[in-house]
């Protein structure tokens, strides 16, 4: 166990610490460490214990919900912020070893904003970077148009898995099954595929699943959850570390259920209401000056033969 | 566009087999809704869904039979209705939003 986790006064006071500054918005990126159920702080980034916490360990950084070809009021300028998101991705102090994209990369699907998507995206200083489409990128033919660009990689499925540093990885769609006055679903054919994909994997590994809308249900009332998710999460439930990271409602929320860590993570484009908050989900408008800190990237440490991965929301604009 | 234009060419043919029949007809899309949420109108009418919501929203019918593109903020789309039926939709974007038009000759 890390040394964070020994004194139960400690992790009390660096989460209310972590959620106070989480709560304001305070621009500082936050290191979490979820392990044994319960989500701990390990510390703010620009702190050296969290950079030590972070040293030796595999890395890869998260970016969400770039929205290419948004230019309204909530945000007129989103390849800016994105630029801003690379920016500090690139400024890490040690290069992540891949980026993941949770979806939604463009506004409408238009051909153009993927190609002015893919084309500020190799900006980031990385090898790779492993998408999973959101729903505004299915508007084009269903994912016809997402899977031109980044199918070829994951032999023209918008799901798929890869093993990394002892991790394996699985990304899913959950933007195209959808019925009426309902909440999206993954759909029986993946569903039946991840049983499939996972039945080899064994208990121990760590596991990250990586989806656009969140794989537990947020807020119905605005859609924002899985209908099938369950069935998913049963195929996860024997694994000693899911870790489940999601885009879509533009803002961090986390949960922990059992082994299973669920994170939603910023949008790079414009912000949107915490769940109930408004009488509709959508764009929301807020001050030039706040802009920057609601939105941002992630970036997240495996550490070997731990249960916990650590994860850091570094917002496109600095602290307060 | 592609859906704009074939909308307006069925219009005209619509048109020039019944003139006068089919008063053409707006759906407004506005605060994550449909309104009318239930239309009821006469085969070979038109209609036109705007959409006046700073996000994107689109108009599917679930069995395929019409289906926009993503429709941005004062963007429209434009179906002409020649059969009999209760044609039921929906937003793929944000599922919670449905509609319903019904095509009746009288």
């Amino acid at each position: 166990m890390s040394k964070h986790s020994s004194d139960s006064d400690d992790v009390t006071m660096s989460r209310r610490r972590a959620l106070t500054c989480l709560g304001a918005w305070s621009g500082a990126a936050i290191v979490w460490g979820v392990g044994g159920g319960v989500p701990r702080a390990l510390g703010m980034a620009n702190e050296a214990s969290t950079a030590q916490a972070a040293k030796g360990q595999f890395t890869f950084a998260q970016i969400s919900d770039t929205h290419v070809g948004f230019n309204k009021e909530a945000n007129p300028d989103v390849l800016k912020t994105m630029r801003q998101a690379i920016a500090s991705v690139n400024a890490l102090p040690r290069r992540p070893a891949f980026v993941v994209h949770t979806g939604d990369i463009t506004h409408l699907s238009k051909p153009e904003e993927f190609d002015t998507a893919k084309q500020v995206l190799s900006e980031i200083k990385v090898e790779r970077i492993h998408y999973v489409p959101g729903e505004h990128d299915a508007l084009d033919s269903g994912l016809g148009g997402y899977l031109k660009q980044h199918g070829a990689a994951t032999g023209n499925r918008p799901y798929y898995s890869f093993d990394d540093h002892g991790v394996h990885f699985v990304g899913l769609a959950n933007v195209i099954d959808f019925k009426a006055g309902s909440m999206p679903a993954l759909g029986a054919e993946q569903l039946e595929w991840l049983e499939k994909d996972l039945a080899p994997v064994s208990a121990s590994t760590p596991v990250v699943v990586l989806a656009h809308i969140p794989l537990w249900t947020v807020y119905e009332p605005w859609g924002w959850g899985t209908a099938d998710a369950g069935q998913a999460l049963g195929y996860l439930r024997r694994f000693g570390s899911v870790t489940v990271l999601n885009g879509h409602i533009h803002q961090v929320m986390q949960k922990v259920e059992g082994n299973v860590s669920f994170h939603t993570a910023m949008s790079t484009a414009f912000a949107q209401p915490k769940p109930g908050a408004a009488d509709q989900p959508g764009p929301l408008k807020v001050d030039a000056g706040q802009l920057g800190k609601l939105l941002g990237t992630r970036e997240v440490s495996v550490v070997r033969g731990k249960r916990e991965l650590a994860t850091v929301d570094t917002p496109v604009e600095g602290s307060v | 566009m592609k859906f704009l234009i074939l909308g307006l060419g069925a219009v005209l043919l619509s048109c020039a087999g019944m003139p006068g029949e089919a008063a053409d007809t707006t759906v407004e899309i506005k605060t994550f809704a449909f309104a009318p949420q239930e239309l009821t109108v006469t085969p070979g009418t038109t209609v036109t869904w705007i959409n006046h919501d700073q996000t994107a929203h689109n108009v599917v019918s679930p069995d395929g039979k019409f289906a926009s593109p993503g429709m941005d903020t004062d963007d429209r789309y434009t179906f002409t209705f020649e059969k009999e039926g209760d044609f039921a939709y929906l937003c793929a974007l944000h599922p919670h939003m449905v509609g319903t038009v019904h095509v009746h000759s009288h």
